[in-house]
């Protein structure tokens, strides 16, 4: 059943009004299924993910519902929501390399937090080794205090806590980012691991990489300033995008074996708009080099082949843009 | 461990060596005789000036050569022998002293202990409290912004001399008709002569370390691994608990960093209350000239708070479990 | 009589205060100010400390009586007398103006001294690191662990003569030491970073690396430490005037404290003689304690309450 995300707004309260960080977002992901979001700094992505399973305090949800395995999520409801954090909701943060108590060994804080949470650590504690083990790390590892591990031990030692009891939802934010190349590769495999060995029904990666996606995401869901741009199943994305801002993300990706005077690297001019009181109509259009007047009004989000659902009035009239052609050559 | 604890001792001997020096140097570098300061109080006939001024010279060394003199001091001084008091002349200081220590030691060491344990829990009540905190706070800044000696009037005006009544006296150790002996009226004196100067020193420290430890417990509130774990859904037990764990120990550093500010509160309020301790031996001490006794409670000041420093640090390695792995924490 | 905790928000005793951010431009400085006005504790903060000024500096034009003329004693507060007569008849109030002054001129060089050598002392040691760095630390460290008080009680015992400048030096040779580990600390995370990389490569001098790289960067936190360290000093300040040390001829908060209760304040009830003093020096030291939670909050955003 996985996760079913309904209309969802979630906004940041601000002493200059609200910032509508995720402003009515659509999508599902299914058991089973490995989804990647991506999107530059700012776009919503990991407000929408960390919504999900904790709320800052200055997050409010304005609209929507999140549903998880056919049972409502109340993700605005922090107390209701402890049942289900770590249980069946769980999230491997940005900050994982901070995330373990420095004054406690590793292992003294799982047993801590199983035992919190009800459970008994003796039991869990084989289970914990196996999968210690699995991502290539040494069982002594729980003996040791946090400032003694690397920044990629930590961060596996987060991705094994995080994922103990086997939730229904594992959000991975920015899980590779301070990493280096073999390290993101070998976390990469762990998600895909853990998710092939039942570990967890449905991840959510988050992240702005997309050669990352490109190895573990079935999907890929592409956000710009606080809506759904694109989602199609990764290859899709990655190969043939129709949104005109997936095409320039793709297109701005270095190239192993690609040399600079072979094919120029093109950036995207310009910054996304302000959340506090975002533009009218899509809100790509002032970057985009396909904009036309339709653009004026905002392009609802849907399918336009099977399983790929893009907001752009391009692909969704068939139109071809008349008098954009000028602007074609960005 | 070992290697923190050694480290810490060499820094204390050679704080100790030169706390030393610098006793020893102080009254060397005031302009005059220290030996003709003290004479021209006696009011000796001419005849008699030359044969008494050259007695005290003898007798306190000043006729020797500097690094004898030096050399002599810490001879003296490692056999435990602080000199003789200039006015008590012939009486050694070490014997004065020990006659006003304990008073002093009664009140430091409650006083401390008492508001550090009391600070520290108000604090981190009111760091979670909001309602708790708007009261806390602005009586802990009053607290700690005031001066000793003022709290010391206000309190013995108000519950000494009448301001509200005469619930305990006004000066003193003891009440000056009673024979020091172990009975009970006796004992009964002496708390309540200690009562005010303990509280005075108690109020002023308490505001200090409940603001401190407030504003410490805050920032462990919003460390990323307290989000880490409230993601998890531990409960707002475990999360206090490895806060209080954590801003303990910066607060232990603090502690030895403030012996010396609570010293010289207590100076103060024991001069306030005629409280026979040291700091009004201390003063005392100014107020007659004598550089020996002076010198002799300066050395013993140091040494007290010197081990007092080297106490809290090996309760800080009991506290802190990385030091005993090798790690410092600091 | 120090606000403690070594990670808190203020102490005396070498808390890094919240670290102040980027290199100020103008839209950061018109930030600054917009929360700055905004900020209830250093609204509050400030306006008692800027009452206390001014009746420092205007409160002469108010004085009627002169402090040396002698009325009748014991006189409490009235309309001729707003703070009353002291034992020898004297006008309280007008010893409370030029004692305010006293006490805020000393802590003002006790602060701004104290301030001078912590940054001297941390840029050094933060910076050069090395055996100056262990050499700076021995000497914080013996200062530490000898009381503040106890030291000047001992060198103003052997002097017999002080005046508010020579004691407020004194205290700032007492008090710069948690200063000192507070800017090397800041100074440390400072020097890693890119931009003082930069300079040394292009060949800057240590010395102006660090008045014009370094320091502008930090000049949020060294202004919060000077608070600190002034209303620290105004406090030193009244217990040393208290145990009459103080300059011999003047009047400063701690000296009419100390002649109050020489002169039996305490069994005559004349509390209009040593409270006003007292509660000056708290709400001074109070509210610039309060102005510094406040400005920390300014100047790091995410201590801001929304």
């Amino acid at each position: 059943m996985g996760l079913e995300v309904d209309h969802l707004q979630l906004c940041y309260r601000t002493l200059r009004g609200d910032v509508k960080a995720v402003d009515d977002v659509t999508f599902n992901i299914d058991d089973g299924e490995i989804m990647g979001l991506a999107g530059e700094s700012g776009c919503g992505k990991s407000t929408l993910g960390n919504g999900l399973v904790r709320m800052d305090v200055r997050m409010r949800q304005l609209g929507g519902r999140v549903g998880l395995d056919g049972k409502e999520l109340p993700i605005s409801d922090t107390k209701a929501m402890r049942n289900f954090r770590f249980k069946e909701v769980s999230i491997v943060p940005q900050y994982a390399m901070s995330a373990l108590n420095p004054t406690r060994r590793v292992g003294k804080m799982v047993a801590e937090l199983l035992k919190s949470r009800g459970f008994d650590y003796k039991s869990a504690l084989p289970e914990l080794e196996r999968r210690v083990k699995l991502v290539g790390l040494d069982a002594d590892i729980l003996k040791r205090y946090p400032i003694e591990l690397s920044g990629g031990m930590k961060q596996r030692v987060v991705m094994i806590i995080s994922t103990l009891l086997n939730p229904s939802l594992l959000i991975a934010d920015e899980v590779t980012s301070a990493l280096d190349v073999s390290t993101q590769r070998a976390v990469g495999e762990m998600l895909l691991e853990f998710r092939d060995r039942k570990f967890v029904k449905s991840t959510m990666v988050i992240t702005h990489d997309l050669s990352i996606l490109a190895q573990v995401a079935d999907t890929i869901l592409i956000m710009y300033a606080g809506k759904l741009a694109e989602k199609a199943s990764a290859d899709v994305v990655i190969g043939s995008p129709l949104h005109p801002y997936t095409q320039l993300l793709i297109s701005s990706l270095p190239e192993v074996g690609v040399r600079h005077d072979e094919h120029t690297l093109v950036g995207i001019p310009g910054r996304p708009p302000p959340l506090l009181n975002p533009p009218a109509g899509c809100r790509f259009r002032d970057r985009c080099p396909f904009a036309f007047d339709r653009c004026a009004e905002e392009p609802p989000f849907v399918e336009v082949k099977p399983g790929h659902s893009v907001a752009c009035w391009l692909r969704v009239e068939g139109v071809s843009p008349v008098g954009g052609a000028e602007r074609a050559e960005a | 461990m070992r290697r923190y604890l050694v480290r810490k001792l060499i820094i204390y001997v050679l704080t100790f060596f030169i706390a030393a020096t610098i006793d020893w140097l102080l009254p060397r570098m005031v302009p005059g005789n220290p030996v003709s300061l003290l004479l021209a109080k006696m009011n000796l006939q001419p005849q008699t000036y030359n044969a008494t001024y050259n007695l005290y010279m003898k007798a306190f060394g000043f006729n020797r050569p500097w690094w004898d003199q030096y050399l002599n001091f810490w001879r003296a001084l490692l056999h435990g022998n602080l000199g003789v008091s200039i006015y008590d002349f012939p009486k050694p200081v070490t014997s004065v002293i020990a006659d006003y220590v304990l008073f002093t030691l009664a009140l430091l060491i409650p006083a401390i202990l008492l508001a550090y344990f009391a600070g520290n829990k108000v604090g981190a009540m009111a760091a979670r409290r909001k309602s708790l905190d708007n009261t806390v706070l602005p009586v802990g800044y009053l607290l700690t912004a005031t001066a000793y000696p003022w709290l010391a009037l206000l309190l013995a005006f108000l519950l000494a001399a009448g301001g509200i009544g005469h619930f305990f006296p006004i000066s003193g150790g003891f009440s000056y008709g009673l024979i020091p002996s172990w009975d009970w009226p006796f004992i009964w004196s002496l708390v309540t002569h200690w009562f005010l100067p303990f509280l005075t020193l108690f109020l002023v420290a308490f505001g200090g370390w409940a603001i401190g430890m407030r504003n410490l417990i805050i920032y462990e509130l919003e460390s990323d691994y307290t989000h880490y774990l409230e993601a998890l859904g531990a409960p707002s037990r475990l999360v206090r608990r490895y806060a209080y764990r954590n801003a303990m120990l910066p607060q232990l550093t603090g502690l030895a960093l403030q012996l010396g500010v609570i010293v010289g509160g207590a100076v103060v309020t024991e001069v306030t209350f005629a409280y026979p301790g040291l700091g009004y031996l201390i003063f005392q001490a100014v107020g007659n000239d004598d550089y020996f006794l002076l010198q002799g409670i300066f050395m013993f000041i140091i040494v007290g708070v010197l081990i007092a420093n080297f106490i809290i640090d090996i309760i800080y390695v009991l506290v802190d479990p990385r030091t005993r792995v090798g790690i410092s924490g600091v | 009589m120090t606000v403690l905790g070594t990670g808190g928000a203020t102490a005396e005793t070498g808390a890094p205060v919240a670290a102040a951010g980027a290199v100020s431009t103008t839209r950061k400085r018109f930030e600054f100010l917009y929360f700055a006005l905004r900020n209830k504790k250093l609204i509050i903060g400030l306006s008692v400390v800027l009452l206390f000024l001014f009746i420092a500096l205007f409160g002469p034009l108010f004085v009627q009586h002169s402090m040396l003329a002698y009325g009748p004693p014991f006189r409490p507060p009235s309309a001729t007398y707003w703070f009353g007569t002291n034992y020898f008849g004297q006008d309280v109030f007008s010893e409370f103006v030029y004692g305010l002054r006293e006490s805020l001129f000393v802590g003002l060089i006790g602060g701004c001294g104290a301030t001078v050598i912590g940054m001297t002392f941390g840029f050094l040691a933060g910076y050069k690191g090395g055996m100056i760095d262990e050499g700076l630390n021995v000497l914080c460290n013996v200062l530490l662990t000898i009381p503040g008080l106890v030291l000047l009680i001992l060198i103003a015992g052997f002097l017999h003569h002080t005046s508010a400048v020579i004691e407020g030096t004194l205290i700032a040779c007492t008090t710069w030491t948690w200063a000192m580990r507070a800017i090397r600390a800041q100074t440390f995370s400072l020097v890693s970073r890119d931009f003082v990389g930069l300079a040394r490569l292009s060949g800057e001098k240590s010395r102006s690396i660090i008045v014009r790289e370094i320091a502008p960067n930090m000049s949020s936190y060294l202004f919060l430490v000077f608070i600190l360290l002034f209303g620290g000093a105004i406090l030193v300040a009244a217990s040393f005037d208290f145990l009459g040390l103080g300059p011999s001829n003047g009047m400063s908060l701690g000296i009419m404290m100390e002649q109050a209760a020489d002169w039996s304040a305490l069994p005559l009830h004349l509390w209009w003689w040593f409270v006003p003093p007292g509660a000056a020096i708290t709400c001074v030291v109070g509210g610039l304690y309060f102005a510094n939670v406040g400005l920390d909050e300014v100047f790091n955003p995410k201590l801001r309450e929304l």
